[in-house]
């Protein structure tokens, strides 16, 4: 660019505001430049962020409009010692998104690997396997809520057929959250798929091409060549999956309803912070979750861009 | 020098555009502060919407006014309230809300007008023909906050072949009820005895009407919790039995009223308890596959007699900050004059006034035994169908959790106790 070639810095020289003001702004034309977007991310993350975390610090319920005390860490003294909700809440938010990730990660990377290779009808099997990506999360809550149906559902049909005795699926209390688990990579496992197979097309052949020769076996290939390759592209989709999976609100209220079932057995940090917003219109100890919420999460990012890093 | 004015052309642009912004963002707030002749109206999906929707073209011809609509569902509509109520938004004129659920709550928050004195002002259109139960219902600290506009009592449905079939009568107790279903579930293992709701907190109201039958109540006459009573322990035992040991095979917890409707309604039940004024999902044969053998009963009795609730489901009220007040009142004042109320009921929702009901065209189009019913339940209804306290919500969940444990076969009496304990916590809690 031309611009750049400019010196960075002129004499100053007595002329009018016009000239003062664009000598100003030539001097500071990252700020300038930046500005609409430091601004908009100003306006539309750290205010609501800090209003949350000043909410948490108050007795704030009812009406948000509604006098409220400022309380200190209450709210926080009291999420963190509730061993009812809150604590079973963490738990289920981390097996959740632990045991999905987990298996979309080794599923995707099977059909990402066998889908790498040109194969005849290669475009429709991939659109296919992509369809799942494409629908909204509620709808597809509600076509599994009715497969997994305990009584007239098409799976429990199925396994009757097998002679398998019928299965609450969703309805049970400790069936529930494998169930929404399954549901989950069912849907997102397209997603890791993407990713993998542009990064495997992305790859170069000739490491490969070189252990082929020297007698290297298919796993072995796979082992030190290409998965160390791929590290960067693996740890992407490590990545936009598990903040995504942390934060599922969408899939988990679809087929349990609020508070995650009578039991709460599907009710994770978001669905208890969302109960206790508009269900019991608590809105100081809603924002308390929300805000350790964020902080597990801005914690769990930073253990894996710290990898990605030693990766690269 | 070009290049120069192109740059300062761009900063400028920068500038502007930063400056239109924040002014964009000044005008946005600011409302309509004089009265406009469109009347915003908020309502839920409702039969009782669809009627109303119908008859509006005819409210802004005799009046000249324009009604802009927004409908949605029963759990988008509290969102949307919590969220633009909370905000103060003056963008809603007319809401439609549920009493007992939010009512208390919203008129403490200060979001529903007074009308007191609007009830009052037009004779012809009469106050006082509203039944008393919901009047109380829309009512706060002395303040009339709402109208009623729905209103349905508890009642059983039941399948008139099978107990033909079997050779029962309608069960007119409880015990005749558990008797009844546990026959008819023997006879024939594919059907249950009894379906009703069964989840935590959608199962409460149905709850309520057993648990006034046994004597019991939510909240005592000290207004502390009586969840664990004989009577409570009773009841929530009674209700987690007739499921779990009659009730469908591998119910679920999380079925509110679609659900175990659908049950019903597809002949996978003999009796049902529900509230009447969903009574057209099992009669009409486009939905019901037992439009043909349902039959209508009032509540059996339980040891202190039968004791459904007879509540306004829904009612009207015009948001506090809306500048558009005397508008909104006319809208409730059409939506709620005796010939519509009577339209809408002959079309199958239930509604508040007692001219209505005493009339006979307000019940012709009704079964004959749910008329009937309904008339019994009128008069020996209780006037709440769950705990009368601010947070509803958070309430119900507390109350509701040993009727789940029952239903699962678990420790009722040691869950009742638990529950008793949580919520004399959260009417303590409240009461500060």
């Amino acid at each position: 660019m031309a611009v750049t070639s400019l010196p960075a810095k002129r004499k100053p020289q007595k002329q009018n505001a016009w000239k003062a003001y664009s000598d100003w702004a030539n001097n500071h034309r990252k700020w300038l430049f930046a500005a609409p977007a430091m601004i908009f991310v100003a306006i539309l993350i750290i205010f609501p962020l800090g209003w949350t975390l000043y909410l948490s610090l108050t007795d704030s319920s009812g009406s948000v409009r509604a006098e409220s005390e400022f309380i200190g860490f209450a709210n926080y003294l009291e999420v963190l010692s509730d061993g009812d909700r809150f604590w079973p809440a963490v738990a289920r938010t981390f097996i959740f998104t632990s045991v999905a990730l987990l298996v979309q990660m080794v599923l995707g990377m099977c059909i990402a690997l066998l889908l790498w290779r040109p194969f005849k009808g290669e475009k429709w099997v991939r659109v296919a396997i992509l369809l799942p990506l494409v629908a909204t999360p509620v709808a597809v809550g509600m076509m599994w809520r009715l497969i997994f149906d305990p009584n007239i559902g098409f799976a429990n049909q199925m396994l009757g057929l097998l002679g398998i005795p019928a299965q609450p699926w969703l309805s049970g209390e400790h069936t529930a959250l494998p169930t929404v688990i399954f549901i989950d990579i069912w849907q997102w496992t397209p997603m890791v798929v993407i990713i993998l197979l542009a990064g495997l097309t992305s790859l170069s052949e000739e490491p490969d091409e070189a252990a082929r020769i020297d007698g290297a076996s298919a796993w072995q290939r796979f082992r030190f060549i290409t998965v160390p390759l791929l590290m960067p592209t693996i740890i992407v989709a490590i990545l936009l999956r598990s903040i995504d999976a942390l934060k599922t609100f969408d899939l988990l209220y679809a087929t349990k309803g609020r508070g995650g079932g009578s039991f709460n057995e599907v009710e994770t940090l978001n669905i208890y912070a969302y109960g206790l917003s508009f269900d019991y219109n608590d809105y100081g100890l809603s924002s308390t979750v929300l805000i350790l919420f964020f902080l597990i999460i801005i914690a769990a990012m930073w253990v894996l861009t710290r990898r990605r890093k030693d990766v690269q | 020098m070009q290049r120069k004015t192109l740059r300062v052309a761009g900063m400028t642009a920068v500038t502007a555009i930063l400056a239109g912004g924040s002014l964009a963002a000044c005008s946005g707030g600011g409302g309509d502060e004089a009265a406009s002749e469109t009347v915003r109206v908020t309502l839920a999906n409702h039969v009782w919407t669809e009627k109303i929707i119908e008859s509006i073209p005819e409210f802004e011809e005799e009046t000249g006014l324009t009604v802009e609509l927004t409908q949605l569902g029963e759990d988008q509509l509290s969102a949307q309230y919590n969220v633009q109520l909370n905000a103060g938004t003056d963008e809603i004129d007319v809401m439609m809300y549920r009493p007992l659920q939010e009512g208390k709550l919203f008129a403490q928050n200060g979001y529903l007008a007074d009308l007191t004195e609007r009830v009052s002002s037009n004779p012809e259109w009469e106050w006082d023909d509203f039944q008393d139960g919901p009047v109380d219902s829309t009512s706060f600290e002395d303040q009339v906050v709402g109208v009623p506009t729905i209103t349905e009592r508890e009642v059983l449905y039941y399948r008139t072949d099978l107990l033909e079939q079997a050779g029962l009568e309608v069960p007119e107790t409880l015990e005749d009820l558990e008797a009844a279903a546990k026959q008819i579930n023997e006879a024939n293992p594919d059907i249950a005895g009894f379906v009703a709701r069964t989840g935590k907190s959608p199962a409460v109201t149905q709850f309520s009407s057993f648990l006034y039958g046994f004597g019991g109540d939510f909240i005592d006459d000290e207004g502390n919790s009586a969840v664990a009573s004989p009577e409570a322990k009773e009841a929530y035992e009674y209700y987690g039995r007739m499921i779990n040991q009659y009730g469908p095979a591998n119910v679920s917890t999380d079925m509110s009223w679609p659900e175990a409707m659908a049950i019903f309604t597809q002949g996978g039940a003999a009796f049902y308890t529900e509230a009447d004024s969903l009574y057209q999902n099992a009669t009409d044969p486009a939905n019901s596959q037992v439009a043909e053998t349902v039959g209508f009963a009032p509540m059996p009795a339980g040891p202190a007699g039968s004791k459904p609730y007879n509540v306004p489901s829904w009612g009207l009220g015009i948001n506090e900050a809306s500048n558009n007040q005397d508008n909104a009142w006319k809208f409730i004042e059409w939506a709620t004059s005796k010939d519509m109320v009577l339209e809408i009921q002959q079309a199958g929702v239930p509604g508040p006034r007692n001219s209505v009901w005493s009339d006979p065209a307000g019940t012709e189009t009704y079964p004959e035994d749910l008329a009937a019913a309904i008339e019994v339940s009128a008069e020996n209804g209780v006037g709440h169908d769950r705990p009368l306290v601010i947070n509803v919500g958070e309430a119900r969940e507390v109350v509701g959790d040993p009727i789940v444990v029952g239903i699962t076969g678990g420790d009722v009496a040691a869950a009742a106790d638990a529950a008793d304990e949580a919520f004399q916590q959260f009417l303590d809690d409240e009461r500060e």
